[in-house]
């Protein structure tokens, strides 16, 4: 009898106490700075998608899928009309200086907007290809923009950020990243 | 009690003209029966701008597109279940606004009904504990006092 009332007393305890630890550790992500709204990728380690866009001028290379191989590349979804996309290109353009491979997806762009968003702030892009229906974009599961992607020297997509780089997202997660990647 | 019934049907009406109306005419296709389909798949889809909205329901850019690619494979001949598989490869299980029921949903799925059960057998133990406590009876010593107690209100109750 007076083992159950104890029990009785202590058992709403403890459910609270392990749903005080369950929503902690869930709200571990948001106390890290992660926004909720922040998806995981459906495509991390698994090949990136394969695709040929043409580049924004016509007589440009473009970019395709089999560029992807061999090294380390970054994949950069990027608008003229995205005003984060200006936020973070400086970042994008000290990573180029760095010699990361960063090849460009334009999204939904207009050949004038986009080339003069190149002249004004610098082209860190090895290669452009430009995605007019968005339909590549949802190849990767692109949501919002920017987004860069980390890819292996398989073609593998290893990493996915959503937003624009900012510093600290480039010195704790992107650089390391790359180095581990590259070895 | 008119007037209520009649303001919540004017609501709902106003409310499926608004809903309807996200799909574009221009997206709309000639068949009924696929369009029908798109219509379905849409409205299990979720809009990852806005999150809390179907593809069908969102006038966000990535909703239409999403949309006009469920079409498109419709029109290709694609089956529910590989429309779904496409998107889903490419967007994650979240997707889904209704969570497919699998090894990580169980407890997502199975959480209200285990909660009923606890429920029920606390429910129970309360009642058996009740009961057992109730026909226990008084001892002879309680029964003496009880006697004693209510001799005491009986000879307070003529005094008054």
């Amino acid at each position: 009898m007076t083992a159950n009332l104890r029990l009785g007393y202590f058992l709403p305890v403890v459910i609270v106490l392990a749903l005080a630890v369950i929503f902690w550790s869930y709200l571990g992500e948001i106390r890290d700075g992660k926004s909720i709204q922040d998806l995981p990728s459906a495509l991390i380690d698994k090949p990136a998608p394969t695709f040929k866009l043409p580049g924004i001028v016509p007589n440009d290379k473009g970019f395709d899928s089999a560029s992807l191989k061999g090294k380390v590349s970054l994949v950069n979804v990027w608008a003229s009309w995205c005003l984060p996309c200006r936020i973070e290109h400086p970042r994008i353009m000290q990573l180029a200086r760095e010699g990361v491979p960063i090849y460009g997806i334009n999204y939904k762009d207009k050949v004038e907007a986009a080339k003069g968003f190149l002249s004004e702030l610098g082209n860190p892009y090895k290669a452009i290809g430009a995605d007019r229906t968005g339909k590549v974009a949802i190849d990767w599961g692109v949501y919002g923009y920017p987004e860069t992607f980390v890819v292996d020297t398989k073609g593998h997509i290893r990493y996915r950020h959503v937003g624009p780089i900012m510093a600290d997202d480039l010195a704790n997660k992107i650089r390391p990243l790359i180095k581990a990647l590259s070895k | 009690m008119r007037n209520g019934f009649f303001s919540i049907a004017i609501l709902a009406a106003f409310m499926a003209t608004f809903s309807a109306r996200t799909v574009e005419p221009s997206e709309v296709l000639k068949d009924p029966i696929l369009e029908q389909r798109a219509r379905a798949l849409s409205q299990n889809l979720r809009c990852l701008v806005c999150q809390n909205q179907s593809i069908d329901d969102s006038n966000a850019d990535l909703a239409r597109d999403l949309r006009v690619v469920v079409r498109e494979r419709l029109t290709a001949g694609d089956t529910d279940d590989q429309i779904i598989d496409f998107v889903v490869a490419r967007y994650g299980e979240f997707v889904l606004l209704k969570p497919p029921v699998n090894a990580r949903t169980m407890l997502l799925w199975g959480g209200p009904a285990l909660v009923l059960l606890f429920g029920a057998l606390g429910l129970v133990l309360w009642f058996r504990r009740r009961t057992t406590t109730s026909t226990e009876g008084l001892s002879a010593e309680e029964e003496k006092r009880l006697a004693a107690l209510v001799d005491d209100t009986a000879v307070k109750g003529e005094s008054d």
